[in-house]
């Protein structure tokens, strides 16, 4: 991302965004909500219109039709349709990206869904929901993933599992950018972006952020990025 | 363009469909139901229910696929499935095509139930081929689908969306000369119904009911008809955009 500005409704969404995001390791998209995650995350995946800047994604203009099977996305409300069955659901997706029924089975699997599959996704809880568009960004493997919010509302446990399969994603070589707002999940991810109003106020490991501003927990790191850029 | 693609989107919007009886069960009984009333307040008047009939037969569709997919669209678009396609290898086309596709297929279980009901029960006859009726139906459905994927981005909610109907639909209905004949209408109502699309469905399927004449009218009304529902889904597919604000 190279000078990255987005405009929304009036308003500055984003400013002056230069980042890199490298593949093999989790980065995680830290700060409050409406800091401009969501828009970051969208831009990204090419749905966001940006005012000023370039954002390339594997050496591509984002968006570009080559890289819409290379690139899983999930958005943060869970955009599925609420009127069908969980496999109803990832299994379209499938037959859009034209993967096996196996790799759908499996990707139910992941999330935890398995004995939930059959159930319809208007009636399930808000935290199955947003498994199921997790299942249907993780479909195809995509060597991209760009995960906004995927372990709100989750329990610790699953929570957990999710981390660890995106870890094993990223071993795999692909580049995974997952936003968050809360500070504890930080922790689980190999590199950090800090965004706030729209700007990125700091940027490195979780451990090297510790030491830069020498604060014990993330919580406290944030606080005083955001007391020291004021 | 994929058929793979445009086939799963049929199915699936079929299956979204088939999820929710009640609506299958209006959109099929509610035609019959109608065209029952109508034999009925005609019933002093046999020769008024034999005349428009027919012709409100292959109406039907129209009417309903167009309230069908302009609310199935809207929801698709403010659930944000519809941005999440967008960032798949899909071209919009399957998208609206998979749409025609599944509602033709209903549209033509509908025509046909409601055609059982008119032509066997309630002895309604056409002049023309009663497969005449059907086909246009069809087309008349994939017309009014075309007119409600369009339609369905200038609407942010429901309740918008179904005003849409008494707005862009039923005007065309009163013009389109099942009420009043055209050459009956005041000359600018003439010039404003020859603007609508329905006025072309209604007129060939009119000729249908009546027998012929089959000529270069007839093409015409066909042509016109087709010819709307391709630039409605070109239009339609110029709404959905791949990047928004």
């Amino acid at each position: 991302m190279e000078g990255l500005r987005v405009v929304r409704g009036g308003k500055v969404a984003l400013d002056a965004i230069s980042l890199e995001v490298m593949p093999g390791i989790v980065t995680g998209l830290l700060g409050p909500s409406g800091g401009g995650k969501s828009t970051l995350m969208r831009a990204t995946v090419g749905v966001q219109r940006v005012d000023a800047g370039r954002v390339t994604v594997l050496g591509r203009p984002a968006g570009s039709p080559e890289l819409r099977s290379r690139v899983g996305y999930r958005t943060q409300a869970p955009s599925v349709y609420n009127d069908l069955s969980v496999r109803e659901n990832v299994h379209y997706f499938g037959r859009v990206l034209g993967v096996t029924e196996a790799a759908v089975g499996e990707a139910i699997e992941t999330v935890g869904l398995g004995d939930d599959a059959d159930r319809i996704a208007g009636r399930l809880s808000g935290g199955q929901l947003a498994r199921v568009a997790l299942a249907m960004a993780l479909l195809g493997e995509p060597e991209v993933l760009v995960l906004d919010e995927p372990t709100v509302g989750l329990d610790p446990l699953l929570r957990r599992d999710l981390w660890d399969t995106f870890h094993a994603i990223a071993d795999r070589g692909a580049t995974l950018l997952v936003s968050s707002h809360v500070m504890d999940e930080a922790d689980r991810c190999d590199e950090l972006l800090l965004l706030r109003e729209g700007r990125i106020i700091a940027t490195g490991t979780p451990d090297e952020l510790r030491r830069r501003t020498g604060a014990d927990d993330l919580d406290s790191v944030f606080l005083r990025l955001v007391e020291g850029d004021a | 363009m994929s058929t793979r693609v445009t086939f799963a989107t049929a199915a699936r919007v079929l299956t979204q469909l088939r999820r929710d009886p009640r609506t299958v069960a209006l959109l099929l009984l509610v035609p019959c139901v109608l065209v029952v009333l109508l034999k009925e307040i005609f019933a002093e008047e046999p020769e008024v229910f034999q005349k428009i009939g027919g012709p409100l037969l292959g109406l039907f569709p129209f009417i309903s696929m167009f309230l069908v997919t302009s609310i199935t669209m809207l929801r698709e678009r403010v659930s944000g499935t519809l941005e999440r396609l967008m960032t798949l290898p899909l071209h919009k086309l399957d998208i609206l095509l998979g749409y025609a596709i599944a509602f033709a297929l209903f549209a033509a279980v509908q025509v046909t139930l409601v055609s059982v009901v008119a032509f066997g029960l309630l002895d309604l006859r056409v002049a023309g081929p009663k497969w005449a009726v059907v086909l246009l139906a069809i087309g008349n459905a994939l017309l009014g689908m075309s007119l409600g994927l369009f339609v369905s981005a200038f609407a942010t909610t429901e309740f918008q969306a179904v005003q849409f109907m008494p707005a862009l639909v039923f005007p065309q209905l009163l013009l389109c000369g099942l009420f009043v004949a055209r050459a009956d209408m005041a000359e600018w109502l003439q010039v404003v119904s020859a603007l609508l699309p329905l006025t072309y469905a209604y007129d060939a399927l009119a000729k249908v009911a009546a027998g012929g004449p089959y000529g270069a009218r007839f093409v015409a009304d066909v042509a016109i008809t087709v010819g709307a529902t391709v630039l409605l889904l070109v239009l339609a597919a110029g709404t959905l955009r791949r990047r928004t604000p």
